[in-house]
C-alpha cells in the first residue's frame, strides 16, 4: 500500500510507523510526503501513474469535489465504526468518502509571561471586550513595556492563511450557527463587522506598522512570539512543537485561549476545534490493495503502536476510541475547556467555496491593512465572492 | 542519406515520447472535463469560450504584453551597451563579462524571492506601498528582476557578435572617415543582425512564458492584477475545486501555446529579412 501524506512535518513519524507496522505484519507500506503547498499538484500526477497512491487526503467538502469520483465508500468498514463521532466522516450522500483521523484546535497562543508583567492573566480575558482592552493597553504603555500585544499578522502566502482562512471561520461559524445551517451557496456575513473588529485589533496592535504586514511571513511572527515580542499569537496546536522545547518556551510559559469576536454567548465559547484531514481511500486500487490499506488505517488507530505513534510522535488527538492522551498542551488544553462546559467552534472553512475565494479575500484583507483598500472591498470578496465562486463550481 | 534517418530514429522515438504525444493528448484534453488524465469526458468547445471570455485571462494577455515589450527593449538596449563597451579592450573585461552573466546561473524561483525582499525593503524605506499592493511596483519589480537576470545573458550572444565582424570592415569605414555612429548603424548593426534575430527571440518568448520570477515576486497580487498568462494558467488548473477547472486551463494552455507560436514566427521572419551576409 501507497500512502500520499499531507503534512510534511509529521514526515519522519509516518516513515517510522510505516516500518512499524512492516516489522509487525510483513506487508509493505510506502508513505511519501508532498511538498508543503503542493498537495494537489503531486495527488493529480500521482493517482494517474501505475502505481497510485491507496491512501490520500482531501481537506473536506470542497476538496472532495475533486476526487469523489476516485473514492472508496467506507460505509461498513471496521475504522468508521472506530469512530468517536459520525461527525468526523466526511460523506457524500449516504457513501462516506473520507475519514477524520486527526482533531486540531486553534486560538490565540498567549505567552503567559508577558501577560502578567502587562499586569494581566488569562483569566482576565473573557471575551472580545476584555482582549481589546488589555491589547489596547499593552500598546498604550509600549515603549515602556518593551513588548507589543499582537505578533505581526503577516500577509504573505505563508502566514495569510491564518487571516482569510481561519480567522474569516468565525463569522462563517456564527452564521451558520444562526441560521442553524451547516454549509451555504450565499453568505450573508451577519457578522463580518465583528470580523473587521478583530482584524483592527490585530493590526493596530501589532509589532509592526500595518502597511508593513503585506510583506511579513509566518516565520517572522513567529520568531517574534519565541523572542517575547508580542503576547498574543494567532495559530493552532500544531505549533506546539516549534514553540517548546530547547530555547524555547515550556508549558508554563504558554496557554491558548479562544479567539473572541463579540459575538454569541462568550462565556461559553471554547476553542477553534475540527479538522481538515481526511483519509479517502483510492477505489480503483486492486481488491486486496484496498483491504491491505483499511488494516494499516485501523491499525493506526487501534493498536498500541498505532494510537501511541500518533499521539505523542505526532502530537495528534485522533477522534478514534483507542486514542492515548497527548502530550501537546494546547490539545489538553482544548479538552479542559470541553470539560468546563465550553462549547468548540467547529472548522467551517472546508465549507469555503474555493482556494481561490481565500485568495481574493487574504487580498482584500492585505490592501485595507496598508490603508489601500476599503473594508468594504473585503466585504464584497467575502459575501460576492462567495457567491460567484459557488456558482463556478456548479 | 539513408544512414542519417536509420541513426536519428531514437531522436524521433525520443521526440514523439516526449513532445509529440502529450502534446497531441494535451490538445485532446482541452476539449475535455477531467481531474486526472485517464478519466476524461468530452465537453466541445466549452473550455475555450469560458478561456476567451474570462476577464482574468484577458487581462492576463495584456499585461504579459506590456511586459514582454518593455523587458525585450530594456533587456536588448541595455545588453547591447554593455556588449560594445566590454568589446573596447578595456582592462578587466573578463571579469565583468564573467560577473554580468552571473545572475543568469541563479533559478528564478530563488531571484523572486532574494528580489522580493530586497525591493519590498527599498519600498518600505521610500514609504510606499508594497509590491503586493501596488500593481505598477509589482510591475517595475518584474522588469528590473528580468532586466538584472537576462541582460548578461543577451550580453554574451552581442559580444560573440560584434567580435565576429571582420576587423577590415571598420578599419576601411574608419579611413574612409565613417564616425562612430555611422559605424555603429551601417556596419556594427547589420553584421550582428543573426545575434539580435536570436536574442529577441529569446527575450520575447522569456517574457511570454514567465512563470517562476512572477510566481515568487508578486503571485499575482494585487487581486491578479499582476498576474501573467502562465501564472494564470496555473492557477486555473490548481487553484480551484471541481473537475471543469482542469479542462479550463488546458483550454487556456492551448491558446496560449498557439500564442507564442505566431508571435515567434512573426518576429523570425521579420528579423531575419534585416540579416546581411558577410
Amino acid at each position: 500500500m501507497y500512502y500520499l501524506n499531507f503534512k510534511p512535518e509529521q514526515d519522519k513519524d509516518w516513515q517510522a510507523l510505516a516500518q512499524a507496522y512492516t516489522a509487525e505484519t510483513g506487508v509493505p507500506v510506502t508513505v511519501v510526503t508532498a511538498a508543503s503547498g503542493n498537495y494537489e499538484t503531486t495527488l493529480t500526477s500521482e493517482i494517474s501513474k501505475s502505481n497510485p497512491p491507496t491512501l490520500f487526503q482531501v481537506n473536506g467538502p470542497v476538496g472532495l469535489e475533486n476526487w469523489k469520483d476516485y473514492c472508496y465508500d467506507f460505509t461498513g468498514t471496521e475504522i468508521l465504526g472506530e469512530l468517536t463521532s459520525d461527525n468526523y466522516a466526511l460523506k457524500d450522500g449516504d457513501a462516506v468518502l473520507g475519514i477524520a483521523y486527526v482533531v486540531e484546535s486553534y486560538g490565540l497562543i498567549v505567552n503567559k509571561t508577558l501577560l502578567q508583567k502587562a499586569g494581566y492573566t488569562v483569566e482576565d480575558i473573557q471575551s472580545f471586550a476584555d482582549l481589546k482592552k488589555v491589547a489596547e493597553d499593552i500598546t498604550a504603555r509600549k515603549a515602556e513595556l518593551g513588548f507589543a500585544a499582537f505578533t505581526s499578522a503577516g500577509m504573505d502566502g505563508s502566514s495569510d492563511w491564518r487571516f482569510k482562512t481561519h480567522l474569516a471561520n468565525l463569522p462563517i461559524y456564527f452564521e451558520y450557527q444562526a441560521d442553524n445551517i451547516g454549509t451555504t451557496k450565499a453568505i450573508k456575513g451577519t457578522y463580518l463587522d465583528n470580523y473587521k473588529a478583530i482584524f483592527d485589533l490585530y493590526i493596530n496592535n501589532s509589532t509592526c506598522e500595518p502597511s508593513a504586514l503585506a510583506g511579513k511571513t509566518g516565520d517572522d511572527s513567529r520568531n517574534e512570539f519565541l523572542a517575547g515580542e508580542a503576547v498574543f499569537y494567532q495559530n493552532g496546536s500544531w505549533e506546539y512543537s516549534q514553540l517548546t522545547g530547547e530555547n524555547a518556551f515550556t508549558d508554563e510559559d504558554l496557554a491558548m485561549i479562544p479567539i473572541y469576536i463579540g459575538v454569541g454567548d462568550e462565556a461559553k465559547q471554547g476553542l477553534c476545534t475540527g479538522t481538515e484531514n481526511y483519509w479517502c481511500i483510492n477505489k480503483d486500487a486492486k481488491p486486496e490493495d484496498i483491504q491491505a490499506t483499511l488494516d494499516f488505517i485501523t491499525w493506526c488507530v487501534t493498536s498500541e503502536t498505532g494510537t501511541k505513534a500518533m499521539a505523542e510522535d505526532m502530537g495528534f488527538v485522533i477522534p478514534f476510541k483507542n486514542a492515548q492522551e497527548s502530550e501537546n498542551l494546547f490539545v489538553r488544553q482544548d479538552a479542559e475547556y470541553l470539560a468546563a462546559g465550553k462549547v468548540p467552534v467547529s472548522w467551517n472553512f472546508p465549507t469555503m467555496p474555493s482556494e481561490n475565494w481565500k485568495n481574493e479575500l487574504g487580498s482584500a484583507l492585505t490592501s485595507y491593512a496598508a490603508g489601500m483598500g476599503s473594508w468594504d472591498d473585503v466585504v464584497k470578496a467575502f459575501v460576492d465572492g462567495w457567491a460567484s465562486e459557488y456558482a463556478l463550481l456548479g | 542519406m539513408e544512414k542519417t534517418i536509420k541513426k536519428s530514429w531514437p531522436t524521433f522515438a525520443a521526440f514523439v515520447v516526449g513532445f509529440l504525444w502529450p502534446f497531441v493528448q494535451g490538445l485532446y484534453l482541452s476539449f475535455c472535463k477531467f481531474t486526472t488524465v485517464d478519466k476524461v469526458e468530452f465537453n466541445g468547445f466549452d473550455n475555450y469560450i469560458y478561456a476567451l471570455t474570462d476577464g482574468e485571462f484577458l487581462h492576463a494577455f495584456w499585461f504579459t504584453a506590456l511586459f514582454t515589450v518593455v523587458s525585450t527593449v530594456l533587456i536588448n538596449v541595455l545588453a547591447f551597451a554593455i556588449a560594445m563597451a566590454l568589446t573596447r579592450g578595456i582592462k578587466g573585461t573578463n571579469l565583468f563579462r564573467s560577473v554580468f552573466f552571473m545572475p543568469n546561473l541563479i533559478g528564478g524561483i530563488v531571484l523572486g524571492y532574494i528580489w522580493n525582499i530586497l525591493l519590498n525593503c527599498v519600498l518600505t524605506l521610500l514609504g510606499q506601498p508594497l509590491m503586493s499592493l501596488s500593481a505598477p511596483y509589482g510591475f517595475l519589480g518584474l522588469i528590473i528582476l528580468m532586466c538584472w537576470q537576462q541582460i548578461g545573458y543577451m550580453m554574451i550572444i552581442y559580444i560573440a557578435g560584434l567580435q565576429s565582424i571582420p576587423n577590415d570592415y571598420l578599419e576601411a569605414a574608419r579611413i574612409d572617415g565613417a564616425s562612430e555612429r555611422q559605424i555603429l548603424w551601417r556596419i556594427k548593426i547589420p553584421n550582428v543582425m543573426p545575434s539580435i534575430t536570436i536574442c529577441l527571440f529569446l527575450s520575447l518568448t522569456n517574457g511570454f512564458k514567465l512563470f517562476d520570477q512572477n510566481l515568487a515576486l508578486t503571485n499575482g497580487d494585487p487581486r491578479h492584477l499582476t498576474e501573467m498568462l502562465a501564472l494564470n494558467i496555473y492557477n486555473t488548473f490548481y487553484g480551484r475545486s471541481g473537475a471543469v477547472w482542469k479542462g479550463y486551463g488546458q483550454a487556456k494552455a492551448v491558446l496560449f501555446c498557439i500564442l507564442v507560436i505566431v508571435i515567434s514566427l512573426v518576429q523570425l521572419k521579420a528579423t531575419r529579412s534585416k540579416e546581411v551576409q558577410q
